[in-house]
């Protein structure tokens, strides 16, 4: 199958150059839904190679007032996906008076994506934010537009040793109740331990994953009229939102490992 | 007016040296219900006069939000009117994606004027048949701007446009001096009485056939929202019950309307009797066979 190898080391054949129009930029990101609040994360590290570019380049970004997108894999492509779909979000808000919602959204990107089918924007996207039923929701894409509604899910470099952790901990995969203990309920986990799931996880991927570390952005969207203090306590930035009475997002940073 | 052989194409110029299509699109204008935009150092508005084709009909949008920094009122045909503000918001987009800063909105004005330009020099195309009322900000504070179908755009203190406009343009002209320090409140209150203006005589202003557009920081009816608004106080519309307040502080019809200055009080004495002349000056502006009020292409 392979072409012919040349039978002795010092034998080359002619190799054609070709420009490569994509590059690698590590970073990983992640999300999780729970019942009336989604959580997305991602590193703020971008490298290439073995360098790393900068410190904080954000991959997390609110579009509306319920929805929040993290992009990874190709910077470049990245940022400007990202732009396309905030134009989309307001030619949308121009023609209905009202906010995306966020499973049309989600439909949208997936439209976006395929249609540069042979040609791919080369990001892995994932959607968080607050259904118009006031459910937390996490949507996933791959680069050319299959897309799915999840609990949780992880991307990038480190999303290998992610989301095993995370089937585990959130869908409570491969375990079994203590005996006479209730059967357990994924989807219903309290802020207070998803946000630790998500900083542990960030910690442990810095550990063993050279392309992630530096610093962690937490998007924390909730449901209108879920009680804040929470969130609040720990320290949160608060974004403006449009309408004082819907969906509130609030931001959290923390510092990883530099090395 | 009158029918006379140089008024079909739009490029031929008439012995006088005018273009007799450019003017009737100025006309069309003139048949839509009337638009008001006033500023002061802090704030702009627009306020509204929505017509609806009868008792089972809707009131016709007459205001769009262009960005966080600019709205506009029409007056005129609205299928233009569509077409331009969507240009318009087009233009934005553009601005912010090419250099992450909001338009200009000087920049934007003299867009869509040499965009409506070309359709008065081009064979074979009309006049866009829709006035403007543009209101922005930057950052040398808020701006007023009129566009015409002729392709002018200029800036302005206080202007009106569309039907009997003329009445409203003679309040303007009257309180204008009070505009630049006033307040939200005040300033609105201004923009309704010089829309009353141009109100026929058994019709009056209510929360569905008004609307006020406003940009600048949150108003003392708006603090329940003051955070969403921000702190340059994006562009809003405001339409329905939460305009009541607004009506109710307008002074009662038989009462001139208040003025601060002394000056003005006197001169306000005096004019006691002006209101009937601008009633009396109005119908002069109109051509004869002028379209109905429920027309549905006129906004």
């Amino acid at each position: 199958m392979a072409l012919a190898q040349p039978l002795y080391a010092d034998q080359h054949r002619p190799i054609q150059h070709q420009f490569n129009p994509y590059a690698e930029n590590g970073g990983t990101i992640l999300a999780i839904a729970g019942k009336d609040f989604s959580v997305i994360a991602g590193d703020t590290r971008q490298t290439e190679g073995y360098s790393i570019q900068t410190r904080y380049a954000p991959k997390v970004f609110k579009l509306t007032d319920r929805a929040v997108l993290a992009v990874n894999g190709f910077q470049a492509d990245c940022s400007t996906f990202v732009k396309k779909v905030k134009q989309r979000i307001e030619w949308y808000r121009h023609a209905h008076s009202k906010q995306m919602p966020l499973k049309a959204i989600a439909r949208m990107i997936q439209g976006m994506l395929y249609g540069k089918r042979f040609f791919p924007y080369y990001t892995y996207n994932i959607l968080g934010g607050i259904e118009e039923d006031g459910t937390g929701a996490v949507y996933s894409f791959d680069p050319v537009g299959s897309y799915e509604r999840e609990a949780c899910r992880a991307a990038g470099a480190a999303s290998s040793l992610i989301q095993p952790f995370l089937d585990n901990q959130i869908y409570f995969k491969n375990q079994t109740p203590a005996p006479g203990a209730a059967p357990f309920e994924p989807g219903n986990l309290p802020m207070d331990t998803v946000l630790s799931i998500v900083i542990d996880s960030f910690t442990s991927a810095t550990e063993r994953h050279i392309e992630v570390g530096d610093g962690l952005e937490m998007f924390v969207v909730v449901a209108p009229g879920r009680d804040v203090a929470g969130v609040q306590s720990l320290g949160a930035e608060e974004l403006p939102a449009l309408t004082p009475e819907g969906e509130r997002i609030f931001v959290l940073r923390r510092d990883l490992k530099k090395d | 007016m009158f029918r006379n052989t140089y008024d079909s194409d739009n490029t031929v110029f008439s012995p006088q040296g005018r273009l007799h299509q450019v003017e009737y699109a100025l006309e069309a204008v003139k048949q839509g219900s009337a638009a008001v935009g006033m500023r002061s150092k802090t704030h702009a508005v627009l306020l509204a006069l929505k017509r609806s084709s009868g008792e089972l009909a809707s009131y016709q949008q007459k205001m769009f939000r262009i960005d966080d920094h600019v709205g506009i009122a029409i007056a005129g045909l609205t299928s233009d009117a569509r077409v331009l503000s969507n240009f318009m918001r087009q233009q934005a987009m553009a601005s912010k994606m090419t250099f992450n800063r909001p338009v200009p909105v000087n920049r934007l004005v003299s867009a869509i004027a040499d965009r409506a330009q070309v359709n008065t020099q081009e064979y074979g195309r009309r006049p866009y048949g829709v006035g403007l009322l543009v209101i922005g900000q930057d950052q040398s504070g808020p701006h007023l701007y009129e566009f015409s179908p002729a392709g002018n755009s200029y800036e302005y203190y206080a202007m009106s446009i569309g039907a009997r406009s003329q009445s409203a343009k003679t309040y303007l002209e009257k309180h204008f001096e009070l505009f630049e320090n006033a307040s939200l409140e005040d300033l609105i209150r201004h923009g309704l009485h010089a829309l009353r203006e141009t109100l026929q005589q058994d019709k009056e202003l209510t929360i569905h056939n008004t609307s006020i557009g406003i940009l600048g920081p949150a108003g003392v009816n708006e603090q329940a929202n003051i955070a969403s608004l921000g702190k340059e106080g994006v562009f809003r519309i405001l339409e329905g019950e939460v305009i009541q307040p607004y009506l109710d502080s307008m002074q009662p019809k038989e009462v001139p309307a208040p003025v601060t200055s002394v000056a003005a009080a006197a001169a306000a004495a005096a004019a006691a009797g002006a209101p009937a002349a601008p009633a009396a000056e109005a119908p002069a502006e109109e051509m004869p066979g002028g379209l109905p009020d429920d027309d549905v292409n006129m906004g």
